[in-house]
């Protein structure tokens, strides 16, 4: 019995072994991409949470136009556009035999509902800010879309790439949430709450096919947990991976992949201007003399970031170096509380959300602020309880947040903000920039909003989170930055 | 044995001392527990650095003649972490055993003592409480009012509540048929004064041994919950946080585990075998029975 027992398995390995040789030969299709939040809904016309873009975008989802991994506008589901000399006519001419996953056809009707849905009044759309000036939408023929402004818009095709700007089809529109339907190389094939969301390859698609059949989502929280499951192979790839402390340990193991990269994440202290003692401008310049952002980068993040010193990340060309307005000096921060009338410092609470970042960063930033006598309550939040005390309701003193958008220093002009903040010099060069078409032109006048919001001090500028990417070393075709929010698995393949 | 002076069964036996100490397991547990006391009230007055302070520069140091214990992913020493969370883990353990004892040392005794519907009443009570997994509650109840240090202490208490209830009325259960209570009876007492002069005395010794080990379960219920990161919030170090924090840390440098592991075995060991001791120190039945 025990020799028949020890043959049979000798039979069994050798199976094992050509069933192996066989799939060397062909590549996996299949693929499971950790996430460390997960999204509320899945439609990304209706949220702000970075998680929808990042399941959605370019995979189930995609717009007239599209952000590709170096953050450059590139044509989507228009194939070309011709813009009117006085820049206020834009005529997209669409591609052909576009179909949604549900089998409509994609055309001007299409391009006209999603834009008008998503400017309407009653919208639920969180980037609204990024269809002001359009006036109107006409359907020319079903293949060619106008979209007409009340004036020049120079990011205006930027601006439809984005998430938040997606083609949906009228009928299943209102499902989106829970049954997303797109034009995407993907299409939707499950949601398990808490734990995955599993996409299909959409075997009708109007361009290049996906290389993958199958394609999942697995939401992973913990960072210990995805630490874990990397090593043992069980989750295949992290676009940003939630453990920095982490990452050497990956970057030894010659199975593993480790790209660094850029994100359009400013993270920053974020200080509710209108409560006091923070409408003193004097106690937030005391906070920017007393921030270590180099501590912050190396102590939370092991390292991975660049310092920032105003809302706008580094590796852009209109970013200036302001690095020098408020240099760490204990003494100075010291006298400027006691000019604002605290020379013993004061008591605050500081909210910090899930994310490393947050979590770790603000019991170093709140170690800091000790040093000047600002002593900071600590009091840990889950991201439902963020969005609604301190984004929407604005009942917080100060927190630690990073803002993934690309492009948003415009949120500073936003009265309604929950900085709190309102600057009309600050109004005026976004006014001025919203007409500008220049490049030039607009870097100048970037560079003076960011000095702006600097000189005021309206929030703590700490770092550009870094892209922590992790992946299975055989993988090819991630983003190596995120340019936008997106996971684009559309060019994702296995090299064995 | 049952004609005994109550007054006499009260009183402290002199040998009672010198049998403990001749007990292994008190021993041992007495130890490790004066070391983790010591160590908490030592950190009122002093620690081998402070605990405040964030040193980035200094972090993940292994072990060495600087830092007995190494560094944590801040810079922060360890061993003077595990010293303050040490007064913060004997708060914990200490208040919530309080809180169980004089909420739930009356009620047990009150059962005992009116019986009938009252009785039955009170310890169903109990049973529902002790129905739902202590730990589990434990975890709800900071989910519902906030994470913290005083709401744990809380949610232990409120789970010691039954056991001590329980203790106190098995104790005196076993007392009232006596014929020294009944004497007492004849003589007029009521029922509350033979409950405060005669029961009580009586089933001290089964309160000790129940609340040292309802301490020792405390500080581990405390670490597990601020495991969870509802226990004390940072920068108050915690052992259970600390613990948790380690966790990715663990292939950079496995000493900022090891540290606040051991730091909650000891106590938690310690606290453990003392009441084991005691019990078979104060109880020689038990000791006979098992």
């Amino acid at each position: 019995m025990r020799h028949s027992m020890s043959r049979l398995s000798i039979s069994a390995l050798f199976l094992s072994a050509l069933l192996s040789g066989s799939a060397l030969a062909a590549p996996r299709t299949d693929i499971i991409v950790g996430m460390a939040l997960e999204p509320p809904h899945l439609d990304p016309t209706a949220g702000a949470a970075a998680a929808i873009d990042e399941v959605t975008y370019a995979n189930l989802f995609e717009g007239l136009t599209r952000i590709n991994a170096k953050g450059e506008v590139v044509p989507g589901l228009a194939e070309s556009w011709e813009i009117s000399p006085d820049g206020l006519t834009y005529t997209f001419k669409l591609r052909a035999g576009v179909k949604f996953h549900d089998g409509a056809d994609f055309t001007a009707d299409d391009v006209k509902f999603s834009i008008e849905r998503a400017m309407a009044a009653d919208s639920t759309n969180a980037q609204k800010a990024l269809f002001d000036g359009i006036t109107s939408v006409e359907v020319v023929d079903a293949a060619t879309a106008k979209i007409t402004l009340s004036r020049p818009i120079g990011l205006l095709l930027y601006n439809l790439g984005w998430g938040d700007a997606v083609m949906v089809d009228p009928a299943s529109a209102a499902t989106n949430k829970e049954k997303p339907v797109g034009t995407g190389p993907f299409k939707f094939a499950g949601w398990a709450k808490g734990s995955a969301i599993t996409l299909d390859k959409n075997p009708a698609y109007w361009g290049t096919p996906a290389a993958l059949d199958k394609a999942e989502f697995r939401i992973i929280a913990d960072p210990a947990a995805a630490t874990a499951a990397m090593l043992s192979g069980d989750v295949h790839a992290f676009a940003n991976f939630p453990a920095p402390e982490a990452v050497p340990q990956f970057q030894a193991d010659p199975r593993f992949a480790v790209v660094i990269g850029q994100t359009e994440g400013e993270t920053i202290l974020s200080t509710n201007n209108k409560k006091p003692p923070f409408d003193n401008i004097k106690v937030r310049q005391a906070i920017a003399h007393t921030l270590d952002r180099q501590a912050v980068i190396d102590g939370a993040m092991f390292g991975q970031g660049t310092p920032i010193f105003t809302h706008f990340p580094p590796f852009n060309p209109a970013y200036v170096d302001l690095s020098g307005v408020y240099p760490r000096d204990l003494d100075k921060a010291k006298a400027l509380l006691a000019e604002a009338g605290f020379p013993d410092g004061f008591k605050a609470t500081i909210k910090l959300p899930p994310p490393t970042y947050a979590r770790r960063g603000g019991e170093i930033i709140a170690a800091q602020l000790r040093e000047i006598g600002i002593d900071l309550e600590i009091i840990p939040v889950e991201w439902a309880q963020w969005l609604e005390q301190v984004f929407t309701n604005k009942d917080y003193d100060l927190t630690i947040v990073s803002h993934t958008e690309p492009n948003d220093i415009g949120i500073y002009g936003r009265k309604d903000y929950y900085f709190q903040y309102a600057s009309e010099a600050f109004d005026a060069v976004m006014a001025k920039l919203d007409v500008t078409a220049d490049p030039a032109a607009r870097a100048t006048l970037l560079g003076e909003a960011q000095t702006i919001i600097t000189n005021d001090a309206v929030n703590g500028f700490i770092f550009q989170l870094a892209q922590t990417g992790i992946r299975d070393a055989k993988i090819e075709g991630m983003w190596a930055d995120a340019p936008i929010q997106a996971i684009d698995l559309t060019a994702v393949r296995w090299t064995e | 044995m049952a004609m005994l002076d109550p007054a006499r069964e009260a009183a402290p036996d002199p040998g009672v001392w010198r049998r403990a100490l001749a007990n292994r397991s008190f021993l041992i547990g007495l130890i490790l527990s004066i070391a983790i006391l010591l160590a908490g009230a030592l950190s009122f007055f002093w620690t081998p650095y402070g605990i405040s302070g964030v040193n980035v520069a200094a972090r993940l140091q292994a072990p060495s003649a600087a830092h007995w214990f190494g560094t944590d992913h801040f810079g922060r020493d360890i061993l003077s972490m595990i010293m303050v969370g040490a007064r913060n883990s004997i708060a914990v353990a200490l208040v919530a055993v309080g809180i169980g004892m004089l909420a739930g040392v009356p009620l047990g005794l009150w059962a005992a003592a009116r019986g009938g519907w009252l009785d039955a009443v009170v310890m169903r009570g109990n049973d529902v409480v002790f129905a739902f997994p202590a730990l589990l509650s434990a975890v709800m109840i900071t989910a519902v009012f906030g994470p913290g240090a005083v709401n744990a202490i809380i949610a232990i208490g409120i789970f010691n509540v039954p056991v001590f209830a329980r203790v106190a009325r098995a104790g005196a259960m076993a007392l009232w048929p006596r014929d020294y209570i009944l004497a007492a009876r004849a003589a007029g007492k009521g029922k509350g004064r033979i409950t405060r002069e005669h029961i009580l005395p009586n089933i001290m010794h089964l309160l000790i041994v129940q609340g040292t080990i309802q301490f020792s379960l405390g500080i581990l219920a405390e670490a597990g919950l601020s495991y969870l990161g509802l226990g004390a919030q940072p920068p108050a170090p915690s052992w259970g946080r600390m613990l948790a924090e380690a966790q990715t840390m663990m292939a950079l440098g496995p000493h900022t585990a090891l540290f606040p592991g051991l730091a909650i075995i000891i106590a938690v060991l310690g606290f453990n075998l003392m009441g084991d001791g005691l019990r078979d120190v104060l109880d020689p039945k038990l000791k006979a029975a098992r």
